[in-house]
């Protein structure tokens, strides 16, 4: 179980701070998988890092995380050692290169688990690795000579070597066509359903993809939470405007656009430099009114289903 | 495997061939008759005893055929392992000549460029680790791989040589020496060898030193580095990956570098009076030795050819990628 209460990590740059997450409170429930999804710089990523590994620009300003009821030291890039890979785990964006080139991949997973701490369970990598159609001989091979999708799953295996409690999978499906996508999705529930991985936070930007898999849909905005509610509802009866835009803007199936021009959403997102007042989505927003002016806080308008919206 | 190797040799078998041409077409178009100025130095007076030992001397080096047929018995001659006879030696073998000057270029050449190979690497490797020794090497390095080659030579000549005299200053050997197996006179070639070998290792270094800087930074920026961080590992695994990845460009490196460093090493030996191919080239040159020029040009070309040659096969067992190139057929 893993709670965020209202976490802020902003970007130092030589303007000033970018407010790249900027209070964002949910939890995650065990057995849980949460699809974080948004377009692109509207801070998932930034949450996705936050929770493993910020990098050396980034800052945390305020807000706690919990793991399992101990509190994660988020900011303190040496403390947070010993949490990653054993309890924390990521699956990167950048699966097809985050192997070294130069290793053959049994010797760098000995390696690193050697490095860890941990102890090398050969007979339960293979039976992983099985699992996602990888050969045992993949082993002694180099990344080179994987494809693209088998560097993926192998990844995926790596990741989750150690049962962590907490699996974040940053855009990984963004790289692949779509029907690995769905295969790495599915793979990915299954993980969860065997007991790999306690619980999951699933980023994209394809919130179709998100709905296959994942148990509670999150819809992020510039840095805060817009939307958050069990997948089937999100997809159904959105409440938030953003949303409702967001989900009226994907092709249907059996639509010929041809006849009907694809929705989207006019306008961009605002500077996170120094972000307006307010409601954050509110240039953009058809139903924006007056007070709008000031900040809507998430509402819990049903059980599981938080809205930050004054309309909702 | 064998198709790579195979495919390297026919290159090289190339390279020599075009190198050995152009070696042996660039004396030919000097300005200058190689025998009138043997001639000269002999001072002959008496016009028809010149004008005799002018044809002999034409006819012996062959110098009177025309232009094609003497490439030919080159190449002829070549094969047979009969590099001539050197025209301001006269009449010592080119053979025995270069045979003489090799083993001091290669006791030269060969230390320098590995031990500046490691040690810049290592030094580079340590510089990319902290800000503070980043900060003093990397502008030691700039200025040391900026340094020409005579420029410093004659700097430590000065310096060690003439200012504090702790080392000769010329020669391979004191002239007072014969050469003998005796633990004075290695002491004496020791001592000789130093000063030329250090300004050739420093400058070689401070380029192998930014160069491992610059691909370590690199390499810990790279996604397999940033993947292995956010799984916690230690800095010490990372790092020794960086390394085994930042040392692929550095092989490559050294392989472009040969021709360099050998140019390099020529204008140390001419600065250092060092008896090795390069005091010989340019006296060949001065005194229009075509057969001499050619040998040890000739030289020089094989042994970059060789050592190109083992980087390669240095390369196909560090890097994974090349083998699977070659699995493939490509």
């Amino acid at each position: 179980m893993i709670t965020v209460d209202g976490l802020r990590v902003y970007y130092r740059t030589l303007k000033g701070d970018v407010r790249a997450l900027d209070g964002v409170t949910f939890d995650v429930r065990d057995g849980e998988i949460l699809g974080l999804a948004g377009e692109s710089g509207c801070g998932k990523t930034t949450l996705g890092k936050s929770l493993i590994r910020m990098d050396g620009r980034m800052k945390h300003v305020a807000g706690t995380v919990t793991l399992d009821g101990r509190s994660l030291p988020i900011a303190d890039d040496a403390a947070m050692v010993p949490f990653r890979f054993h309890e924390v785990s990521l699956i990167p964006q950048y699966s097809m290169s985050a192997l070294n080139p130069t290793r053959k991949i049994g010797r760098m997973i000995r390696e690193l688990l050697k490095a860890r701490q941990a102890p090398y369970d050969e007979q339960e990598l293979h039976k992983r690795l099985e699992l996602v159609g990888l050969g045992v001989e993949t082993l002694e091979r180099y990344p080179i000579e994987l494809s693209g999708g088998m560097k993926q799953r192998m990844v995926m295996v790596i990741s989750t070597l150690l049962n962590p409690s907490l699996l974040i999978a940053d855009e990984i499906t963004s790289a692949l066509d779509v029907s690995t996508q769905k295969a790495v999705a599915t793979a990915l529930a299954g993980f969860r359903d065997a007991g790999f991985l306690k619980s999951m936070i699933f980023i994209t930007h394809d919130i179709s993809l998100t709905y296959q898999i994942a148990d509670t849909i999150m819809v992020m905005y510039a840095g805060k939470l817009a939307e958050k509610a069990p997948a089937k509802t999100m997809v159904t009866a959105p409440r938030h405007p953003y949303t409702q835009l967001l989900l009226n803007s994907l092709p249907e199936v059996g639509v010929r656009y041809g006849q009907r021009r694809l929705a989207g959403i006019p306008g961009s997102p605002p500077s996170l430099l120094n972000p307006p007042d307010g409601c954050r989505f509110r240039d953009r927003c058809p139903l924006a009114y007056g007070k709008c002016a000031e900040e809507p806080p998430p509402v819990e308008v049903e059980p599981g289903h938080f809205v930050a919206c004054w309309k909702a | 495997m064998r198709r790579y190797f195979g495919r390297k040799l026919l290159i090289y078998g190339l390279t020599f061939f075009v190198a050995v041409t152009i070696n042996w077409m660039i004396p030919r178009f000097m300005p200058g008759d190689p025998v009138a100025s043997m001639l000269a130095r002999a001072n002959v007076t008496q016009p028809a005893a010149y004008e005799a030992m002018r044809s002999y001397y034409t006819g012996l080096f062959g110098l009177d055929q025309p232009i094609w047929q003497q490439y030919l018995n080159f190449w002829g001659r070549l094969l047979r392992g009969d590099f001539g006879t050197s025209i301001y030696l006269f009449p010592t073998p080119v053979s025995t000549v270069i045979k003489g000057a090799v083993p001091y270029s290669i006791g030269l050449v060969m230390p320098s460029v590995l031990l500046s190979w490691v040690v810049g690497n290592w030094a580079g490797a340590i510089a990319a680790r902290r800000k503070v020794l980043d900060n003093t090497a990397l502008p030691i390095g700039y200025v040391l791989t900026a340094m020409p080659h005579m420029w410093l030579g004659v700097l430590m000549a000065w310096g060690f040589g003439v200012i504090l005299g702790w080392l000769p200053i010329a020669g391979g050997y004191s002239f007072s020496m014969r050469p003998s197996l005796t633990w004075a006179f290695a002491w004496d070639l020791v001592v000789h060898w130093f000063l030329p070998f250090l300004s050739l290792f420093l400058i070689a270094l401070g380029g192998w030193a930014i160069g491992m800087r610059n691909m370590i930074i690199y390499e810990l920026e790279s996604d397999y580095s940033n993947y292995l961080s956010a799984l916690g590992a230690p800095q010490r695994l990372i790092r020794r990956y960086a390394f085994r990845n930042a040392v692929l460009p550095q092989i490559t490196g050294l392989a472009l570098q040969l021709g360099v460093i050998v140019a390099g090493a020529l204008v140390t030996e001419i600065v250092f009076s060092y008896p090795g191919l390069g005091s010989l080239i340019l006296n060949a040159i001065k005194n229009k030795d075509f057969f001499l020029i050619q040998g040890a040009f000739l030289f020089i070309v094989l042994g970059v050819l060789i050592a190109n040659f083992i980087i390669d096969i240095v390369y196909v067992v560090v890097d994974p990628r090349t083998r699977a190139g070659m699995v493939a057929g490509t």
